[in-house]
């Protein structure tokens, strides 16, 4: 698991779900399917990505294929990282 | 016609015959009260529920609230009296701007607007929370951003930091709230009961303020997609400068339809989007009904799911231990 897929499930284990659903989490499951973020849920996702990797996110960009799942996520953050 | 187009219909004598006596044996019977109030705001649904209240329970025992405060449209006011003089209704304008500005609303409002934005100037500047819009076409998440408009500048808009977005609704919802105190206050010296106007896109897609307008007796519409609501209104004679208002929120300074503040797809094809979920229809089968391509149909679908299951919070009762 690199460091960036760590970051996230602590994130997701501190603030959504109990800590041994967070280690059940596959990289695959999708966070909105799963029933583990809301509307705000998203809004403190992206807020986690801005603060934890100093990257910028546009709103065009908050999509399913680059936030809904741990392995998403992670790939998202490594293009921005890459990108900047 | 589409089978969906068709489905959609209602019967609209008998269903405005149903959801009259339906009132009449709760409101009388049941509960006891002489009579009901409700807060009108100029939109359709509460003009459909006016119209069917009176026909329930007769004009006499029907009163008729307006509660604006200082970011409301004075086009509601303008509607709700041309509805109430319409079916002869008593309207009674009680501005709850005072009871906000004592309980912090503004204050609060603009504590966590200057988080987003702090050059906002609350004099000046208009604001309104916003989902991407265009969901058929794109795919985004629901996630809201605070659009602020200011006289002689483009729009700006920003996605909020978590606490800021939690200010705001937190704040906003005290408007709601304070409505349904103003109307049980007038309701219970009446012995009447309070009438709610949610229809079943905003009860089951959580577009309502919990122990706001959602704080009522009974709530008649629910059961009604908003393209029946207005096969309802036209047949109960709902005036046309109201059936052809777009529907608002008004709620924020900047004024949002409810389209781009929450539903994110135009409701005709909403409807009877969530129609062909209800008959058990595959997306296939919806988007060939009508037009669509399955792609756009998935996101729709995805995102009424994705709504109910959110929002339950909402329309959970308190919770107890037996």
């Amino acid at each position: 698991m690199t460091e960036i897929e760590n970051k996230i499930r602590k994130f997701l284990s501190e603030n959504f779900i109990l800590s041994e659903q967070a280690n059940q989490l596959s990289p695959s499951d999708s966070f909105l399917e799963k029933g583990i973020i809301d509307s705000t849920g998203i809004l403190e996702l992206v807020f986690f990505v801005e603060d934890q990797f100093n990257v910028q996110i546009d709103t065009a960009e908050v999509l399913p294929e680059n936030f809904d799942s741990i392995q998403n996520l992670s790939a998202y953050i490594r293009r921005k990282q890459g990108a900047g | 016609m589409s089978v969906l187009s068709n489905a959609i219909q209602v019967n609209v004598e008998e269903e405005t015959s149903r959801i009259t006596e339906w009132i009449k044996r709760h409101a009388i019977h049941e509960f006891k009260r002489r009579g009901g109030v409700i807060g009108v705001s100029g939109g359709i649904d509460s003009s459909l529920v006016l119209a069917l209240a009176v026909r329930a329970l007769g004009s006499r025992n029907v009163t008729a609230f307006s509660l604006p405060e200082k970011d409301s449209s004075p086009e509601s006011l303008a509607l709700a009296t041309e509805l109430t003089n319409h079916f002869d209704v008593e309207l009674i304008v009680d501005d709850i701007t005072p009871a906000l500005e004592g309980l912090g609303c503004y204050t609060q409002l603009t504590e966590s607007i200057r988080e987003a934005f702090p050059d906002y100037n609350s004099a000046t500047d208009k604001v309104k929370l916003v989902l991407p819009d265009n969901l058929l076409d794109k795919p985004g998440l629901n996630v809201f951003s605070l659009a602020l408009l200011r006289p002689g500048e483009p729009e700006r808009r920003k996605i909020l930091p978590p606490r800021a977005y939690l200010g705001i609704v937190a704040a906003t919802n005290m408007k709601q709230r304070t409505r349904m105190m103003r109307l049980y206050f007038q309701a219970e010296r009446r012995n009447y009961a309070v009438i709610g106007t949610a229809n079943r896109n905003e009860h089951d897609q959580g577009f309502f303020v919990k122990y706001g307008d959602g704080g009522v007796d009974m709530q008649p519409i629910r059961h009604l997609l908003k393209t029946q609501v207005y096969q309802l209104a036209r047949h109960v004679g709902v005036p046309e400068g109201i059936i052809e208002r777009t529907p608002t929120t008004d709620t924020y300074s900047a004024g949002s339809t409810q389209e781009e503040f929450y539903f994110r797809v135009p409701f005709a094809l909403l409807d009877r989007i969530w129609l062909g979920m209800d008959r058990g229809m595959k997306n296939e089968e919806i988007a060939n009904d009508l037009g669509l391509q399955k792609e756009q149909v998935d996101r729709v679908t995805a995102d009424i799911l994705q709504k109910k299951r959110t929002t339950e919070y909402l329309r959970t009762p308190p919770l107890h231990l037996e």
